[in-house]
């Protein structure tokens, strides 16, 4: 039976089939019509000659016009009725495979009229003799509540579910804990539901041991269904917590890698209640070879392994401490399985693995997947940046990689080499005339960026500083935003590095950005440098040499309260992605009163909400810090405007107008209030201009208050202009000299923001 | 869990489309084709739009797909997935748009059978096969008593083996077959070499037998309790679900009551003390930019007794290369421009031999001279009776209320398949 192309009249001729006397064509039509179905065709007209071959004997053709019925029956609702007879009819057949069919069938048909006939035979199927009918009939319940949770809580099935996790067979038990388990998921999700539903289900001490028995005589995949239910329990004491350890462990040798991961997750979370090391030791050390088993699973599942695996390094890095020979890339492993093993890898090195991962990320520098190769480029720099005795070697192999000339590796050598540089200030100086022998090779953005910076970080140790940098400024208007950006910033490093040689690279980098540049952050950025280093070269110095805080690789990529979440929830969706279920199952769940019923559940378990918030506040940080340097930005583009002559050069607005600074600033009612001096926070007012929430910003001291304020570096230019300008400087520099101790720790972030731009 | 269930070809035709719940609608399938078939840059087997799921295994020019609108379990679906392409290729013997076109009242009937409401159920090939089958079955007086038979034994504690099975002789096999993965960097140091081992095993003996198994004396399974430096050390092992699990928690003996037929009993997995059947050592040299010889040389590492079979190593070639003059002295060599490769077959080295491939390869000369990956030579081959491992089975006692006798066989194999690479 093949799939046939459309001819005309193909539903006339395929009913006449249907209606035919012979027994053959009659079920060579149904199958012609299931065929049309597949493909998606309407066939929905033919349900009263399908629903004719109903009533037969031969099971194959039952299942078709079954399924024929479960795909139309919402949408001819009148003439289910006709089928219901059948139905329950068949469900009081002596098989008990037609009696499972039956009942199967209808809990799929989901059309009103049906669902009230559905009631009975279901009741009875509950209580049949046979499993096989039992097991399907339970998981009809789940079925039942998805259509009209009323019916099922009112006919007291419910209550039959929980007493068949009693029942004799295994198989029976999985299905009756997946079926609670899908009722009460649904009824959580829905905000009306009280703790005290009936449908949500909570698992006694009682449900735990029949749970615990059953668990090692079901299929694989009730296993699954039963140590999610188990990893549900909230143990009593710790005595339970070990023990619930103590039966799960034998699932790890299990060959399906559902149930592994599935045991594991019941491990992690019972490992919660237990407090006695070795046995936590033993528990984890019993967990690492079957988590390396799975990687020689198909791809696919190998994937979500490995994602897992990474969570749970996070948690526990001494987990596979000598295993990282096993994440090695295989030369055909798909790409996706290869970036994660990548990872993997990097967060097992230590000193004494680093020589070999060294050589194995060289080698995988010389395939053909551009990505795969930037990645392990990235990856050599990550262990540089974990592994301080490795560094040298890391450099080495770079320079190494560096040499093969070949362009996307070069440039990423280069992105990487920033990152050593800034981890590592001044000690790798040597390499940098090889980078710049590179100059010409680079072609992307991020990378001349890179580049841009290292020269102007070290534009005092480079005798053709300017030179090189000359280049870059020749071409600016050509260039993308972030090399522009690094190109002003490195330039005036320069200038106020070596100053005698540099007066004109800089005058002619600031009227560009000033006049030809486009992009307002660019020209904003140049008109800062241009004021600061017009009014107080010390202040430039201050801000644009600032020290910066030393970087490093975080242990963790999830904040964590949220990997604790994921922890309990490995193997699922949310643990693949390393973000939270609401995320991306989007059902309008994150209202307030589910928030209440989080928070309701207990202390210890930590809420997705709080997760939720800690990422969002990560976010708003951010976007803070983004906005922050528009804040600083529009203060001084004020203050320019407020001067008399624009297009004046630098020097001659040392004296801008104070009155006219006030006109400007007193026509928004905040900056009224701000110079009324009604708050003691300038910043606050500032932000709330322009409608930022001031409360997480760098909050400049007391004593840079808006009357209380010194003058500022040299102090000549005690008037509003300064005035205006020290509250945002100890915001966005941490240097010493100029701001007062507290804001720093805060301060350094903007800063670094502002700098490193990357 | 699982709200859909499709089957698309290569052109993104549906070719197989069942929901399972109401959260969707078939126009789902569509979405699907846009956003992975005719993508050509699909860099993960997952894809989530909004709050949609869907999870792709491809095969053989089709795509499996389930598709999830909650927090699914990825790796049950994925396992799902695997499992469906199993039963298909041992109900059809392959699987391919073909197969499942011929087959599709089949299919559907598998599908209902193995997932109910989204949740995986029974999906134990023996048992489907008793009541899932290709010619109709039709349901009378008469097979009532057999499908409870059937029921009972898809939902029971032994949902793997029929309680009436008979035979006149009683027989086991056991097959050992290890597939060993290496990969040696250029300097010939081993930088991973282990061993995926399984234990195949077809049993055809009558009633209920209650089996134990016996692996070496010098058996490690648990790195933690250290043994000598001879014992076979297993890091990690996985069982058939007819193994008792606890039993073999606590005292380490695997026993079990087998499935009728053919069954994998035991997945192991070795990485210590791995015995390596064929030693390559290559010496390739670019001359210039226009030439790239060759010496390849295969030497045995096992008992002269034994030999390799079905020896094919795929020696990689420069892109631009135009033609391979090959010299062998065993087997047959020749260049495959398609997949830049030279392919050598050995149909048989005996154990204490060795051989040797020369060649050059002519280049066209380019343009922009782009480095050469130089991916790594790929050997594959076949050594019976040879476990890498060294994983030996000591003994199968059967025992069966009517206390028949048995006969027991055990074949060894090592074997490797794409991932035994040499890098040059």
């Amino acid at each position: 039976m093949s799939i046939r192309a459309p001819r005309k009249g193909e539903n006339y001729e395929l009913s006449v089939d249907l209606n035919s006397e012979y027994k053959e064509k009659r079920k060579d039509a149904i199958k012609r019509v299931i065929a049309s179905m597949t493909v998606g065709k309407d066939v929905s007209g033919l349900f009263p000659d399908v629903l004719k071959n109903m009533q037969t004997d031969d099971l194959e053709q039952k299942k078709l016009v079954y399924l024929y019925l479960m795909n139309y029956a919402k949408t001819q609702p009148e003439l289910v009725i006709l089928a219901v007879n059948t139905f329950v009819k068949d469900s009081d057949d002596p098989n008990p495979l037609v009696r499972a069919l039956a009942i199967r069938t209808m809990g799929c048909l989901r059309a009103e009229k049906i669902i009230d006939y559905l009631c009975d035979p279901l009741q009875k199927c509950l209580r049949d003799e046979n499993p096989y009918v039992r097991k399907t009939a339970a998981l009809c319940v789940a079925k039942l509540y998805d259509l009209k949770p009323e019916l099922v809580v009112d006919n007291g099935f419910l209550e039959q579910l929980q007493d068949m996790i009693a029942d004799s067979n295994p198989m029976v038990v999985s299905n009756t804990v997946a079926a609670l388990t899908d009722i009460h998921n649904a009824a959580a999700a829905q905000p009306s539901t009280s703790s005290s539903d009936p449908a949500l289900f909570t698992i006694t001490s009682q449900i735990l041991s029949k749970l615990l028995i059953a668990l090692n005589e079901c299929s694989e995949w009730g296993r699954v269904a039963i140590l999610n239910a188990l990893s549900r329990y909230e143990a009593q004491d710790e005595k339970e917590s070990e023990h619930i350890c103590e039966r799960v462990v034998p699932q790890f040798q299990h060959v399906n890698g559902s149930v592994v991961l599935a045991a594991v997750k019941v491990i992690m979370i019972h490992m919660r209640g237990i407090h006695r090391e070795e046995l936590i030791k033993q528990l984890v050390r019993k967990m690492a070879p079957p988590l390396v088993t799975l990687l020689s699973s198909p791809p696919e599942v190998q994937w979500v392994a490995l994602r897992n695996i990474n969570l749970l390094l996070q948690k526990r890095p001494d987990i596979l401490s000598n295993e990282m020979r096993v994440f090695f890339c295989k030369y055909n492993d798909p790409l996706y399985v290869k970036i994660e093993k990548l990872d993997i890898m990097v967060r097992l090195a230590n000193d004494n693995n680093v020589d070999t991962l060294l050589s194995e990320l060289k080698e995988y520098s010389s395939e053909v997947d551009v990505d795969f190769v930037r990645k392990s480029i990235k990856a050599i720099g990550q262990a540089a940046i974990k592994i301080d005795s490795a560094a040298e070697r890391c450099v080495n192999v770079l320079l190494e990689l560096i040499a093969t000339r070949v362009s996307y590796v070069v440039q990423e050598a280069v992105v990487v080499m920033k990152d050593i540089f800034r981890k590592y200030p001044s000690t790798y100086e040597g390499i940098i005339p090889t980078l710049c022998a590179n100059l010409d090779e680079l072609d992307e953005p991020e990378a001349k960026a890179s580049l841009i910076w290292i020269i102007g970080e070290y534009a005092d140790k480079i005798d053709n500083a300017d030179e090189l940098l000359g280049i870059f400024v020749d071409t600016f208007t050509e260039e993308s935003y972030p090399v522009q950006l690094q190109t002003l910033t490195a330039v005036v490093k320069l200038f106020l590095k070596k100053p005698d040689s540099s007066q004109g690279v800089v005058q002619r980098v600031l009227n560009t950005a000033t006049k030809d540049c486009d992009s307002p952050d660019v020209r904003d950025r140049a008109y800062i440098y241009w004021r600061l280093l017009s009014t107080d070269p010390g202040a430039a110095k201050a801000v644009v040499l600032a020290h910066r805080p030393p970087i490093s690789i975080p242990r963790t990529t999830v904040a964590p309260a949220l990997l604790e979440e994921l922890l309990g929830e490995i193997s699922s969706l949310a643990s693949v992605y390393h973000k939270p279920e609401e995320t991306f199952v989007g059902r309008g769940r994150v209202g307030a009163d589910s928030v209440q019923r989080k928070v309701d559940i207990g202390e210890d378990q930590f809420s997705a909400q709080k997760a939720l918030q800690t990422v969002a506040a990560g976010q708003q940080a951010e976007n803070l810090l983004g906005e922050h340097f528009h804040i600083i930005s529009l203060i001084f583009l004020m203050l320019t405007l407020s001067s008399l002559d624009f297009d004046d050069e630098p020097a001659g607005e040392g004296q801008p107008s104070g009155l006219a600074a006030t006109q400007v600033l007193s026509s928004t009612p905040a900056a009224a209030s701000l110079l009324a001096g009604t708050s003691a926070n300038p910043l606050d007012d500032l932000v709330s201009i322009f409608g930022g929430s001031g409360g997480s910003l760098a909050s400049p001291p007391s004593t840079s208050s808006f009357g209380g304020m010194p003058s500022f570096g040299g102090g000549s230019n005690n008037d509003l202009a300064s005035a205006m300008l020290s509250p945002a400087i100890p915001a966005m520099s941490p240097a010493p000299a100029v701001s007062p101790a507290p804001p720093q720790q805060q301060a350094q972030k903007p800063e670094e923001d502002l700098l490193g731009l990357f | 869990m699982i709200s859909a269930f499709f089957i698309f070809n290569q052109k993104g035709e549906v070719l197989i489309s069942r929901l399972y719940r109401t959260d969707f609608k078939r126009s789902i399938a569509d979405v699907f084709r846009i956003q992975v078939v005719s993508n050509s840059d699909v860099r993960s087997p997952i894809i989530t739009l909004g709050s949609t799921s869907f999870f792709h295994v491809r095969i053989n020019n089709l795509y499996v797909v389930a598709v999830t609108k909650n927090n699914a379990n990825a790796a049950l679906v994925f396992e799902y997935c695997y499992r469906f392409i199993n039963i298909c290729k041992s109900y059809f013997g392959k699987i391919d748009e073909e197969s499942i076109k011929n087959n599709f009242v089949l299919i559907y009937e598998l599908i209902d059978e193995t997932i109910d409401f989204g949740y995986p159920q029974n999906s134990e090939i023996d048992t489907l096969k008793t009541y899932i089958t290709t010619e109709s079955i039709v349901s009378s007086a008469i097979a009532v008593e057999e499908s409870s038979k059937i029921t009972s034994q898809a939902t029971g504690t032994t949902s793997w083996r029929r309680t009436d099975v008979k035979y006149k002789k009683n027989e086991a096999f056991v097959d050992v077959v290890e597939t060993v993965n290496l990969s040696m960097s250029a300097k010939g140091t081993v930088l991973r070499a282990d061993v995926d081992g399984h234990i195949q095993m077809r049993a055809y003996l009558s009633g209920t037998p209650e089996c134990k198994f016996g692996l070496n004396d010098k058996l490690v399974i648990d790195k933690g309790e250290r043994g000598s430096s001879d014992a076979v050390e297993l890091d990690d092992c996985r069982f058939h679900q007819c193994v008792r699990l606890d039993e073999f928690d606590a005292t380490r003996t695997i026993s079990f009551i087998p499935p009728d037929g053919e069954f994998e009993l035991m997945r192991y997995r070795s990485t210590s003390n791995v015995k390596l059947p064929l030693r390559v050592i290559p010496t390739v040299t670019e001359v210039g930019t226009s030439q790239v010889t060759y010496i390849v040389t295969v030497k045995t590492n096992f008992d002269s007794k034994l030999s390799a079979t079905n020896v094919v190593l795929r020696v990689p070639t420069p892109l631009n290369t135009t033609t391979v003059d090959c010299k062998v002295a065993t087997g047959k060599a020749k260049y495959v421009p398609a997949e830049n490769v030279v392919i050598w077959k050995i149909p048989r080295i005996q154990g204490g031999q060795e051989c040797t491939l020369s060649a050059t390869a002519d280049l066209t000369s380019t343009t922009t001279r782009q480095v050469w990956a130089r991916p790594p030579i790929d050997v594959d081959f076949q050594v019976l009776m040879f476990t890498s491992s060294g994983l030996i089975v000591r003994f199968l006692k059967v025992f069966e209320k009517s206390n028949y006798q048995s006969i027991k066989w055990v074949r060894y194999l090592t074997k490797a398949s794409g991932s035994y690479q040499i890098r040059f």
